[in-house]
């Protein structure tokens, strides 16, 4: 009985008091996939290469990057950016520019020369890979960082595939490809041009090969049977723009008429364009909706001057002109014939129809199944034959570089598996970061930074590079439009707006921890966060 | 605006932090050596906007006056939840005397600063609205027109929520208190009543007044900085949504401020020596209605058959502060 007059306690702090016991609900931080990351046929973790994009540190997020796609400087021209079409941020304003930043960041690794981290220890396991397009680069690059010795064989006189031989240089610089290909070369991936693989078992055996990876592509242009009265000229779309590669440039004459409506047909016609054909014209029995190829290159070919002729079909090619059949939409969408005939003058007609894979390698391989023109392998990229694998084009699936490239690192992963005898599995999905997830109060408002276009008169006469790259303010701007959807980019929100003091900051990179002591589980932080990283569960009480 | 927000940074200055911005940019609330002056374990309800309030604005305060600081408070929720004897949560020299004196205090604590010479050492006074608008109305009147050294800071959440939701003069028309419950003719508090506390203080011609909200910490903070460089009577007046006495979502205290402020019945601006400075203008705007529904003080307006003419009278209140204070810059919304 020491106290002072009237005081009966000792004084305290509040920190006695563990107001934790009120909750009901806890907030939780976590990871939610992202809608890009989802939509990624390669499998980028994009956002999570943003974030160091965000704050300037490039090699970081090419590092990351490269961990799923070796060839970002490309991909960054040539892909067809799903990512952009998932983005949240298009239902806020516009998505952000994902494809023009890898690309900066592509083109910012090359300038700076960055090299891939040393491979892994060798392990000893050989495994070829038939085919030195985007899919076999990507398998073979995965395969060596795995410490494989990789043999890449190609049939082609370079390496690339449907990248050299299929897309226009003023889409994807030749310089560019070569010096990515080259990197992964740098890896010690032993590179063997010209050599085409007849017999997939008897190069397997006679290499010592433990696994293969089959990526030959599709480069068999399909025909259609086009009545051709006086033999005019008639090409196919792929021997085309392969023939672009070499010294001797295609003659298409002046007029020329382009068959089909995917993204082939629109590389043709642009083509034919820079060489000097003062008409070109895409045939395309159905309307534009319903065109295959994508709208941006749709949209570019137009602008330099590329027709389409919608609801036609070419009945018969004659030495100097073809006749058109006009065409209807039935209820159900498909194309059906008028009766209406129209001609065309055109000294040269090109097949751009698609085209089928050469399965001449694979013939009496046992257990090997191919369905409709393509070989048919399991989740895990395996044909029906042990250890042999298969991706890209000659698998079914949608035909794209960026798929290419993402089937090559899934196959890589599971001949990595294979080869230790287990089986590689998925892990688990996060849950997806929709838009609703978001409180986009706190995004600032920024509209889409835009690529430089080269201007028409050389978009027409030459075959420099169309879209150009952003200067690195733009990149930066633009990497920074990302609302990080689903993962903490520590913003301090919840560290800010918790009235109870209840969230510890860990510093910098190290995001935050909930101090369950003292939060009351009000949900403050849950519904202030930014970018939906936080979750509320029930309390067992 | 009170400070030069920062765009294109991603979240620019509309977070907490911003890692993207250098030291010197960053808000005192998401340092790790921010005071935290008023602690964790204190008895406030979940979500409360006075806590977060006070927290916000003495931190900022004790960051302005390289921590020599000290508070009086006012009898209240903010005293009561933070100092039940015989513990505190206060992390700073605080005294609390009477409901209706804080403003007479921190005027004695000013007082007796000067006269052991520490001009160093700052005073803020703070209360809630039943302890500023009504109860210290008169202290707090006398201490502007002596322009006294001391900043008050009011937290309002528009009535008497420690003693179980009474109305206060701070309280809006049409909401439900316990003393203005809507029954038989009765639509809850009145129109035409309650009284406008930073309009009065500004009348005072006191060096500086400012409104804020719990929706806005750069704002917030930026002012109570601003209030520190005056010598002299200064009020901060900050709205702080209550979940208890509105009736929203604990999780919707943010929100409720920010919608205050986005449909223009809660108008943020800043005065010096009685002239509007700066004004915090609307981004997005929307119908009060938008402010109105999710709390269920104002239930009995939306309640079938409803009071759409009540509705319009508070919209009438929006547009009127809108215009006023000139809340939405229309040459900016037409582009």
């Amino acid at each position: 009985m020491k106290k002072p007059f009237a005081i009966t306690l000792d004084p305290g702090s509040s920190l006695a008091n563990h107001t934790g016991s009120w909750r009901t609900v806890r907030p939780v931080y976590v990871d939610r996939l992202p809608p890009c990351n989802d939509a990624c046929p390669s499998g980028e973790n994009i956002q999570g290469w943003l974030f160091h994009a965000e704050s300037g540190d490039y090699e970081k997020a090419w590092r990351l990057m490269t961990e799923a796609n070796p060839l970002p400087a490309c991909m960054g021209r040539v892909c067809y950016h799903p990512c952009e079409t998932a983005c949240n941020r298009a239902q806020l304003d516009e998505c952000v520019g994902v494809n023009a930043i890898e690309r900066f960041i592509g083109d910012e690794a090359l300038k700076y020369g960055w090299k891939f981290a040393p491979v892994a220890k060798a392990t000893g396991m050989r495994v070829l890979v038939v085919g030195a397009g985007p899919s076999g680069l990507s398998a073979a690059y995965q395969l060596a960082r795995a410490g494989h010795t990789v043999t890449i064989r190609e049939a082609g006189p370079l390496a690339g595939g449907m990248m050299r031989f299929g897309i226009p240089k003023y889409r994807l610089p030749r310089e560019v490809l070569d010096a990515e290909i080259a990197r992964i070369v740098g890896l010690g991936v032993t590179l063997e041009l010209n050599s085409k693989v007849d017999d997939v078992l008897a190069a397997k055996r006679d290499g010592h090969f433990d696994a293969v990876f089959l990526a030959v592509g599709a480069h068999i242009a399909k025909r259609a049977y086009l009545p051709a009265g006086s033999a005019g000229k008639m090409l196919d779309a792929v021997a085309v723009l392969r023939s672009m590669e070499g010294a001797d440039q295609p003659l298409l004459g002046r007029r020329v008429v382009v068959y089909g409506g995917g993204n082939t047909a629109l590389d043709v016609a642009r083509t034919a364009k820079r060489l000097g054909a003062e008409e070109s014209v895409i045939v395309y029995r159905r309307t534009r909706e319903k065109m295959p190829a994508h709208e941006s290159e749709l949209e570019e070919a137009l602008q330099e001057g590329v027709l389409v002729k919608w609801l036609s079909t070419i009945r018969e090619a004659g030495e100097s002109s073809i006749t058109v059949e006009k065409m209807t939409l039935d209820d159900k969408g498909i194309a059906q014939p008028t009766g209406e005939f129209e001609t065309l003058q055109a000294d040269s007609v090109v097949l751009a129809l698609g085209q089928d894979v050469d399965l001449a390698l694979l013939d009496g391989v046992p257990g090997l199944e191919i369905d409709g023109g393509v070989v048919k392998v399991d989740a895990n990229m395996m044909t029906g034959h042990a250890g042999i694998f298969a991706g890209g084009d000659m698998v079914p699936g949608e035909r794209t570089v960026t798929v290419g490239i993402g089937h090559g690192k899934l196959a890589a992963r599971n001949i990595d598996a294979w080869l230790r005898g287990e089986t590689w599995t998925h892990p688990p999905r996060h849950e997806l970061a929709s838009f609703d997830k978001l409180n986009t109060w706190y995004y600032s408002d920024a509209p889409k930074a835009q690529r430089p276009v080269l201007d028409i008169v050389r978009r027409q006469s030459t075959f420099d590079e169309v879209v150009g790259g952003f200067d690195p303010a733009t990149a930066q701007f633009e990497a920074r439009r990302c609302l990080s959807c689903g993962n903490c980019f520590e913003c301090d929100n919840c560290y800010g707006v918790c009235p109870d003091n209840a969230v510890i900051k860990l510093g910098a990179g190290n995001r935050y921890a909930f101090n369950y002591d003292y939060c009351k589980g009000c949900g403050l932080c849950v519904s202030e966060c930014p970018c939906g990283a936080i979750r509320t569960q029930p309390e067992e009480i | 605006m009170s400070y030069q927000p920062i765009r294109f940074y991603q979240t620019g200055t509309f977070t907490v932090g911003n890692r993207l911005l250098t030291e010197e940019q960053r808000s005192v609330q998401s340092g790790r050596e921010r005071t935290n002056s008023l602690n964790s374990g204190h008895r406030a309800c979940q979500g409360c906007g006075e806590a977060l309030g006070a927290r916000y604005a003495i931190d900022a305060a004790m960051a302005a006056t390289n921590r020599q600081l000290v508070a009086a408070n006012a009898t209240g929720c903010l005293e009561v939840f933070s100092t039940p004897y015989p513990e505190t949560s206060w992390q700073i020299p605080w005294i609390h005397s009477l409901f209706g004196n804080a403003a007479a205090v921190g005027t004695g604590i000013a007082a007796a600063l000067q006269v052991q010479g520490k001009r160093d050492v700052r005073v803020v006074a703070q209360g809630g609205d039943g302890g500023t608008t009504d109860i210290g109305f008169g202290c707090l009147s006398g201490m502007f027109e002596r322009n006294d050294d001391v900043l008050y800071i009011c937290y309002d959440n528009e009535a008497y929520m420690n003693t179980g939701v009474q109305r206060s003069s701070a309280t809006p028309p049409t909401a439900r208190t316990n003393t203005t419950m809507p029954v038989g003719e009765s639509t809850g508090a009145r129109f035409g009543q309650g009284k406008n506390l930073p309009l009065i203080a500004m009348a005072h011609e006191i060096p500086y007044v400012a409104t804020a909200t719990v929706a806005e910490l750069r704002d917030l903070e930026a002012k109570v900085r601003r209030a520190m460089e005056f010598r002299g009577a200064r009020y901060i007046h900050v709205l702080v949504p209550c979940p208890l006495g509105w009736g929203h979502g604990s999780a919707e205290t943010i929100k409720m401020a920010r919608l205050a402020h986005e449909t223009g019945l809660f108008p943020v601006f800043e005065a010096e020596h009685g002239e509007v400075k700066h004004v915090s203008k609307i981004r997005r705007q929307l119908p009060v209605e938008d402010y109105l529904k999710p709390q269920t003080r104002f239930a009995h307006l939306f309640k079938p058959p409803g009071h759409a003419d009540l509705v319009a009278r508070i919209q009438a209140l929006a547009d009127r502060n809108v215009k006023r204070f000139g809340l939405v810059d229309h040459a900016e919304e037409a582009t």
